[in-house]
């Protein structure tokens, strides 16, 4: 299939925005930007999946566009900031963070990332699939952000910043997969983040803080 | 027709309860809407003794072989379960712990954990597997922290995000099938997710892309199979929820996230033409087996105690479908079953023990035997049925187990007989001291609903040395279709 440059090159500009936006997220401390980062990268996600639907002429992704679109730049954030916003964290930084180290790791999970992603990258005969490597290391990156945060909101950012990475693997290796299954998984994660709300509301009223170091009474001893 | 109603009912269930979940007879409700799930189950069931295996709904739903008993288990034990609550659930709310709200929230979920899970094991696209799976975690999180003290908080939470992350992974194991399929099947109909479809052309998938997909689904799967090393989240989920939700957590859902394994096992083998899948299998079940073994001394815990356990008979059906073969298949296949029903029949028993004791420290729970003649034996039956002795269900598979290790993997099997034996005395050991000896423990308020347990038993016993023909013939049409 002959590929407008300039699409291309725009859904290599989304794609290379969308590393951006993970590593943003992962040296960011404060909540309140972590939450518009992630909208911001919902963002870039559904405008990248759109110019992949136009380019390939996949109608059914433009469904998908708009259902990122409203799940993770609108409902989500929104979600997410009154529920920052009522539970009073909305300043709250997170402390140990080793930045440099934190980035160097990074670094090294992306190249791995690519390698692992450069065999199957070949075989995909979409437009789209010199991508598939920056997906795996969006994944990647956002679970190592779950490992280093000890803020219980910034974990439920990593985790849901993970599915932002999965969906666009799932974009741009085939095009999207088939529209119940996508329409289940947004529901999925949407119920997913309310119960998280309950959650939050449950360990502050039980540890006073949603510092996660609280919570690690259960362990072998 | 017995499919729909099958999945309706539970459904319908969960919404009734959502309702009507606060009022007295609420427990009932929840057993009558199980006890219909498992009509409908039973009817499936003659259903396709009569007519064989079927495809309903698109092709978006089937029945074969190695799934029809898997519901009718999952039918069962969540009918079972749900009687076992009723007075269970009573005497937590005598005691305090929970309240009308919060039992409106657990018998919803309740009834919801069975549909996501039926919804599992019947549907033929991966794809809404991965979904029902994911909503089965969603469901029983808040089940987990039922009780809102700090450590059932943590627990939930560590189910939660360990189980969510792992599910991340089997998505995007998902995501690299329909890519390997959607070449071979084209993308138009929506079938490159149809396992049926899938498992027709297997031969014809990109190993290497099937290869990389097996590794993310057994790690995403794998963690709500409870394998080592993803496995923390299992003794504290199992420890601190409901002791009805660590019955149907050990016995169903580990079941139904290993089959889903399975389910992708079959068609990586079918791609690849190399052990690789079972190897990583067997490497994973006996990682699994081994570390149980050794944890299972540590605890101190009565429901912990039984949360290794599964951990550790969860790694020996995952070390038996890796080996392979009619043999390890058929073995794997009936150990799913009884180790289902002994270990909720067990969770079963030790809740109404704890209740007793009011505690779950084993140190401090005596002489069940003679403040409760049931609740003792029905502890004591389960323990010796889930560690192995003859003649019960457990005995037969573990038994077929080593003996194809024996023939096919002779290294594996000291590995195997020592975590057994220590296994074996660990559990044996506790159970006996809190089983025997003299008490001063006072009786429940609500008599305890022990038939389930005996039910349990008994029909473990039964499989240990009859197997019905249908049955017998599933498991090796199954293991056949494992390969």
């Amino acid at each position: 299939m002959p590929t407008p440059t300039w699409a291309s090159q725009l859904i290599n500009l989304g794609a290379a925005l969308l590393l951006l936006s993970s590593f943003a997220m992962l040296s960011q401390r404060r909540i309140l930007s972590l939450v518009n980062l992630f909208a911001l990268q919902g963002a870039v996600l559904s405008a990248s999946t759109a110019i992949v639907a136009h380019t390939s002429g996949a109608t059914h992704l433009y469904a998908s566009a708009l259902l990122s679109l409203i799940l993770k730049v609108i409902v989500l954030p929104w979600i997410l900031h009154r529920l920052i916003a009522r539970l009073n964290v909305r300043w709250d930084t997170e402390t140990q963070l080793n930045i440099p180290a934190t980035m160097l790791v990074g670094i090294v999970v992306v190249v791995f990332a690519f390698a692992l992603a450069q065999p199957i990258a070949q075989l995909s005969a979409t437009v789209t699939r010199s991508t598939l490597g920056i997906a795996l290391a969006v994944v990647l990156l956002s679970f190592l952000m779950m490992i280093t945060r000890r803020k219980a909101v910034s974990q439920v950012i990593g985790f849901l910043a993970m599915e932002n990475g999965l969906f666009f693997a799932a974009t741009s290796a085939t095009y999207g997969m088939p529209m119940v299954v996508e329409l289940g998984v947004a529901l999925d994660v949407l119920v997913g983040t309310l119960i998280l709300g309950v959650f939050f509301f449950q360990i502050r009223e039980q540890f006073d803080s949603l510092d996660l170091h609280h919570i690690e009474q259960l362990r072998e001893d | 027709m017995a499919l729909l109603l099958l999945l309706a009912i539970p459904l319908a269930g969960s919404l009734a309860l959502a309702v009507f979940g606060a009022r007295r007879w609420a427990a009932e409700l929840n057993a009558a809407f199980s006890i219909a799930t498992f009509a409908a189950a039973c009817a499936l069931t003659a259903r396709v003794i009569a007519e064989g295996p079927m495809l309903v709904a698109h092709e978006q739903f089937f029945v074969d072989p190695f799934n029809v008993f898997l519901i009718a288990l999952t039918a069962f034990v969540g009918m079972t379960t749900s009687l076992f609550s009723r007075p269970y659930m009573r005497v937590e709310e005598a005691h305090g712990r929970v309240n009308r709200r919060r039992l409106r929230l657990y018998h919803s979920m309740y009834q919801l954990f069975c549909f996501t899970m039926l919804a599992a094991l019947s549907t033929n696209n991966l794809g809404i597997l991965w979904v029902a799976m994911e909503a089965a975690t969603l469901s029983t999180v808040l089940l987990v922290s039922l009780y809102r003290t700090a450590a059932s908080i943590e627990a939930a939470w560590k189910y939660f995000i360990l189980c969510g992350v792992g599910i991340a992974q089997a998505l995007f194991g998902t995501i690299l099938l329909y890519f390997a399929a959607e070449k071979i099947l084209g993308a138009e109909g929506s079938t490159a997710l149809l396992w049926t479809h899938l498992d027709a052309v297997k031969g014809q998938l990109e190993p290497t892309v099937l290869g990389l997909a097996f590794v993310f689904l057994l790690v995403g799967y794998g963690t709500k199979v409870g394998l080592a090393p993803l496995h923390n989240w299992l003794p504290d989920a199992h420890a601190e929820g409901p002791t009805p939700i660590s019955a149907v957590l050990s016995g169903l859902l580990l079941n139904v996230a290993l089959y889903a394994v399975v389910r992708c096992k079959v068609l990586v083998d079918g791609a690849t033409h190399s052990p690789l899948a079972g190897r990583l299998m067997m490497g994973f079940g006996l990682l699994s087996l081994v570390l149980a073994a050794f944890f299972l001394w540590r605890q101190r815990d009565i429901k912990r105690l039984f949360g290794y356990s599964s951990i550790e008979h969860m790694g020996i059906v995952t070390f038996a479908f890796g080996m392979g073969g009619p043999v390890a298949n058929f073995a794997a296949l009936l150990h799913m079953t009884v180790h289902s029903l002994t270990k909720s029949a067990i969770f079963f028993a030790a809740g109404h023990a704890a209740q007793t004791a009011g505690t779950q420290v084993m140190d401090d729970i005596r002489g069940l035997i003679v403040v409760s003649p049931t609740i003792g034996w029905g502890l004591m039956l389960g323990t010796l049925a889930i560690l192995g002795v003859p003649p019960f269900g457990v005995f037969t598979s573990e038994f077929l187990v080593l003996v194809t290790a024996m023939r096919e993997h002779a290294w594996a099997t000291p590995i195997l007989l020592l975590a057994l034996a220590l296994a074996f005395a660990a559990i044996f050991r506790r159970v006996q001291a809190m089983v025997f000896g003299d008490s001063q423990l006072k009786p429940l308020p609500h008599s305890p609903a022990l038939l389930p347990v005996f039910a349990h038993l008994l029909l473990v016993l039964m499989l240990g040395v009859y197997i019905p023909p249908a049955l017998a013939e599933w498991y090796r049409l199954a293991a056949k279709l494992i390969g």
